[in-house]
């Protein structure tokens, strides 16, 4: 069973002519490593914010979980997107007035599921982070006080705390140099495995896609993009 | 950590911006609260000095200044009434009671009242309340002066001082009594009213310090000594008195009697009812007090609109705080409550904070206002209708926090998921 299955989909921002993102099909697998190829302006944050159910495709369906997103009520969506996705950007990801550990505990304030999964949420924030090679004395600082590339990594803690069934990861090692990329992207990998979790990992450096379990260009899939 | 939470920690990054603003927000409460608190006050103040009075009757003139110069020493005199229309309205069936008034000398710019030992037995101030001693008793001998509980603290006096009193009501006086000096026989205990802020000698001694006067100033060479002046004083009736304090046999009495005072052929008097003469001073009065209550309401509303530009001005460099909410399951409609929190709570916090900063105001001036206006300003707890008003405050913060709310939610929908810096 897929755990995301997008048939025959065609998304328009509001008030745009020209629709972004044209798919015929995408999907992916429970616990799958997806590295999907995309440069800036080949439709991403929009398959991102669509998957997110952050906005609606005009057509097709979009289905997460056995769930199909597109018949959802906006709060429904938001609900499912902090019950079951975790989230990565490119940088600030963390604000920046927050201390590490209340940083990772934010999606199980969000969401009774994750924090029921997480058990004792604190404990479960500091596993992740001690898992992510951050050390105790770092958990009670200020987000704002970190190195861009402890921060990445708090981020990835915070992806996946309470084990979300799919971790979306934006260009999350553009950011950092290319020895910390690929210690990023074992802790991320070792993590997202301990959870179960899936991961799509959005980036246009094709180096990284040998690490993954499958790669796809998203121009390719994107009938938009093919035909400009 | 529950989202109010994550709102104070939020608004405790921003503390400085934010501590402006609560503080625009608190000075412009607390100006609003002391122009509402002093307006009650002073009419709560000015009502509690005649309570007991029925009517007070002057030389004709309007009631406002009749009542203003006679019980609370404001302005002056412009004349007198006759030793026998005191006489005749003493002797009136329904009068219980004639207290008269001559005013007319100092002490260190504190007013000299000349008046009958009764007047301690007949005054009543508050809420009826009679006149106590808290140190002596009432003046016996002809040149014994009881003081206002404020003019012996102010002027470190205790019972058996001498003291001198100056001619006119002026600060400084070129003319002194110095020739026949007072024995302090008595200190009244405090009142919150104008009585603390005067002194009271004997009608008779009134007429004694001014023997061998005229026209205001002492005739070349006639200084009576003590000896002589208490000669004199046996034979002494005053010509006239400044005004007289009335108290009736009944209330329902005072209208007619009134009218009667105010139809007096022998001479031109004026009656006033005290409570009546306040109303008329609330009347003159209440267009400032007006003008002062929507210029504190001016205040107030640049005080939110200066909140409102804060948030709005933070809003764009926090587009990436409520991405990042979103992203990890916030949705739009917590995000916009999470602004207008913040937004209730800065107003709250103004609000408190102006209030005790009103109070605090109010307690320093308390005694100023004493001592100059003779006005006791209770620090009270404040009214029912200044409630209405501080919450009606509040929720106008709540609307002012709408706004940047309402922004967010929208930017929220259109931003996705991506963080826009």
């Amino acid at each position: 069973m897929a755990l995301l299955d997008i048939q025959q989909l065609e998304f328009t921002w509001p008030g745009q002519s020209q629709p972004v993102l044209v798919i015929d099909e995408f999907r992916i697998g429970l616990g799958e490593r997806l590295f999907l190829r995309g440069p800036s302006g080949s439709g991403k944050s929009s398959l991102l914010a669509l998957i997110g159910g952050l906005v609606q495709p005009q057509q097709g369906s979009l289905t997460c979980l056995g769930s199909e997103l597109t018949a959802l009520s906006g709060p429904k969506r938001d609900r499912f997107r902090a019950d079951h996705l975790g989230v990565i950007f490119q940088q600030f990801n963390l604000l920046p007035w927050l201390d590490l550990r209340s940083n990772v505990m934010l999606p199980c304030r969000f969401s009774r599921r994750r924090a029921q999964r997480a058990g004792d949420v604190n404990r479960a924030a500091e596993d992740l982070l001690q898992a992510m090679d951050l050390a105790p004395e770092l958990w009670s600082r200020r987000a704002d006080q970190l190195s861009v590339g402890q921060q990445q990594r708090v981020a990835a803690a915070r992806a996946l705390i309470g084990q979300p069934e799919l971790v979306l990861a934006d260009e999350p090692t553009s950011a950092l140099d290319s020895d910390r990329r690929d210690d990023f992207l074992q802790l991320l990998f070792a993590q997202c495995r301990e959870a179960g979790s899936a991961l799509l990992f959005v980036s246009h450096d094709r180096d990284l896609a040998p690490h993954f379990d499958r790669q796809l260009d998203l121009a390719t899939i994107n009938r938009v993009g093919a035909s400009a | 950590m529950t989202l109010p939470s994550l709102a104070i920690r939020s608004l405790l990054n921003r503390r400085f911006a934010i501590g402006l603003t609560v503080l625009t927000i608190a000075l412009s409460i607390a100006l609003l609260v002391l122009v509402e608190q002093l307006r009650s006050e002073v009419r709560e103040g000015f009502y509690r000095s005649v309570s007991g009075t029925d009517l007070i009757v002057g030389a004709r003139t309007s009631p406002v200044q009749l009542l203003l110069y006679s019980v609370f020493g404001l302005g002056e005199p412009t004349n007198n009434v006759s030793w026998e229309t005191f006489n005749a309205l003493a002797g009136t069936d329904e009068v219980a009671w004639a207290v008269p008034i001559s005013l007319g000398d100092a002490h260190e710019g504190y007013r000299v009242v000349g008046t009958q030992a009764q007047f301690f037995d007949h005054y009543r101030y508050a809420d009826r309340q009679p006149l106590a001693f808290a140190q002596g008793e009432r003046f016996n001998d002809l040149f014994d002066v009881v003081l206002g509980h404020q003019v012996a603290r102010n002027l470190g006096y205790t019972l058996d001082d001498q003291i001198v009193l100056a001619h006119g009501t002026a600060n400084v006086s070129l003319q002194q009594h110095d020739n026949l000096p007072f024995r302090i026989s008595g200190i009244l205990a405090p009142t919150g009213t104008p009585i603390d802020q005067q002194l009271y000698i004997s009608l008779t001694a009134h007429e004694a310090i001014h023997l061998g006067w005229q026209n205001g100033m002492p005739r070349p060479g006639a200084n009576p000594t003590d000896v002589q002046a208490r000669a004199l004083a046996e034979r002494l009736t005053p010509d006239s008195v400044t005004a007289i304090l009335l108290g009736l046999t009944s209330r329902a009495a005072v209208f007619g009697l009134q009218r009667r005072v105010n139809e007096y052929r022998q001479e031109a008097l004026s009656a006033v009812l005290p409570g009546i003469a306040l109303q008329q001073l609330w009347r003159i009065t209440g267009l400032a007090e007006q003008i002062l209550r929507v210029v504190a309401g001016l205040v107030v509303l640049s005080g939110l609109l200066g909140m409102l530009t804060v948030l709005l001005t933070t809003l764009n460099e926090r587009r990436r705080e409520m991405a990042i909410l979103r992203a990890n399951g916030a949705r739009p409609v917590q995000i916009a409550a999470l602004l207008i929190f913040e937004a209730g709570l800065l107003a709250a916090a103004g609000i408190l904070l102006g209030l005790i900063l009103a109070l605090g105001v109010q307690a320093i001036a308390a005694p100023w206002l004493l001592s100059t206006v003779g006005v006791n300003l209770a620090v009270g707890w404040p009214s029912a209708l200044l409630w209405k008003i501080l919450a009606g405050i509040w929720l106008a913060g709540l609307v002012v926090g709408a706004v940047p709310a309402l922004m967010a939610y929208r930017r929220t929908l259109a931003d996705g998921m991506q963080v826009r810096m």
